[in-house]
């Protein structure tokens, strides 16, 4: 269990590292993608153990209970902003705020609607729970899935 | 009480858990009591701590809502930058390598918008409100695009500390929003796949907000949106205090 512990510590710590350097590359006082580099770590670790036979149970549960704690933290991350100064900043906040959100919404829309209908992640589960059934009724072991 | 008191507070992490392990077996019975399950219990509970942040907030006139109170300072660790990433990082286990790369050219090009739509919003309305000068129109402008970039820009640019604090309510007030709004909108949008969750991280911005608002939608989407949500920031100190700087210095002069 440590090890997936450790292992998700390493490529966090290896991901910030990374983009504080891409920052000061850059000439930008901030983390440059430091979460997005270390999880793109973690899958090609995890892709890496797997051909090796070496992503077992205790590795996946170490990182699998930060995961999983991953909604209470954002409930105490929640608990800990300056909502007071949000509400005081008065009506430029508001409508800078409410006003940026409707066009970004709008544009999560319009994009997502152009590029035509994908799957929803529950036809992917269904999909692949399917998949899985018919496998295992034509005999052979269950397809490795990329998850 | 004294004693509660001391016990409390020197076990602060240990009290976080609990206290927040309360919020959401509360906010799952509500949901299921009172929503039919309507309304997701994690939604529930991240409205439950912003207002316990709020009434903090306003209790001890600091800025770090329930973790001002001394007893409760273990849910800033808890939420602090350090967990939050790590718990982030360790869901990129459940991303889909092939849904992933599907999405990955129309998450660039939501990234570059959701830096480019809020800091126009933000400048426009800046401007509409008398701050008529190109480093307070830059600085609330990069406040609409995340409550990092905004001080962050109006520290390069020179901004004065009120415009730099109306940046960062701006920014918060937004991330704020995203957290209630999305899952009220997530249909509209079509908020249910891997490919809208990413192209909706790149345009929201803020990891907070992002990852508030889908796990109070639809956990299994989070990581998706995480990892374009990630470049947000990044992106806009990036280009704020640069190229948009620049460009809304030639249009309103000085």
């Amino acid at each position: 269990m440590i090890a997936g512990v450790a292992l998700l510590a390493i490529c966090t710590l290896i991901g910030q590292l990374l983009g504080e350097g891409l920052g000061v590359l850059l000439g930008v006082k901030a983390n440059v993608g430091g979460v997005g580099i270390a999880m793109i770590l973690l899958i090609a670790a995890r892709m890496w153990l797997k051909t090796r036979g070496r992503y077992n149970e205790g590795v996946s549960r170490g990182i699998g209970f930060w995961g999983a704690l991953y909604i209470p933290i954002v409930v105490a991350m929640a608990a800990q902003q300056d909502v007071v100064a949000a509400v005081e900043g008065g009506p430029i906040v508001l409508i800078a705020g409410v006003g940026a959100l409707l066009l970004c919404f709008s544009a999560v829309a319009i994009i997502s609607r152009l590029s035509g209908t994908p799957e929803t992640m529950d036809e992917i589960e269904a999909r692949e729970s399917r998949e899985a059934e018919m496998a295992i009724a034509a005999g052979s072991p269950a397809p490795i899935t990329p998850r | 009480m004294e004693m509660i008191t001391k016990v409390l507070t020197a076990n602060a992490l240990l009290t976080a858990f609990a206290v927040v392990g309360i919020v959401m077996w509360l906010s799952n019975i509500l949901s299921a009591k009172l929503t039919m399950g309507r309304v997701h219990g994690s939604a529930i509970a991240i409205l439950i701590g912003l207002a316990l942040a709020f009434w903090g907030g306003i209790a001890t006139g600091g800025h770090k809502g329930l973790a001002d109170l001394p007893m409760l300072a273990g849910i800033g660790l808890m939420g602090g930058a350090m967990l939050r990433d790590f718990a982030i990082v360790a869901t990129a286990c459940e991303v889909d390598v092939e849904q992933a790369k599907k999405a990955g050219l129309i998450g660039v090009v939501a990234l570059l918008l959701g830096t480019i739509l809020p800091f126009i919003v933000g400048a426009l309305v800046a401007a509409s409100f008398g701050y008529t000068d190109a480093v307070s129109m830059t600085t609330i402008g990069a406040g609409a695009v995340t409550y990092i970039v905004g001080p962050v820009t109006g520290a390069a640019i020179g901004a004065s500390s009120p415009v730099i604090a109306l940046s960062i309510a701006t920014g918060v007030f937004k991330a704020v929003m995203v957290m209630v709004g999305t899952p009220l909108v997530a249909g509209l949008i079509g908020l249910n796949n891997p490919r809208s969750a990413m192209v909706f991280g790149g345009l929201m911005g803020t990891v907070s907000g992002v990852s508030g608002g889908l796990a109070a939608t639809d956990r299994r989407l989070v990581p998706y949106g995480a990892l374009t949500a990630t470049f947000h920031t990044g992106l806009g100190c990036l280009v704020a205090p640069s190229i948009l700087y620049l460009i809304v210095r030639a249009i309103v002069g000085g």
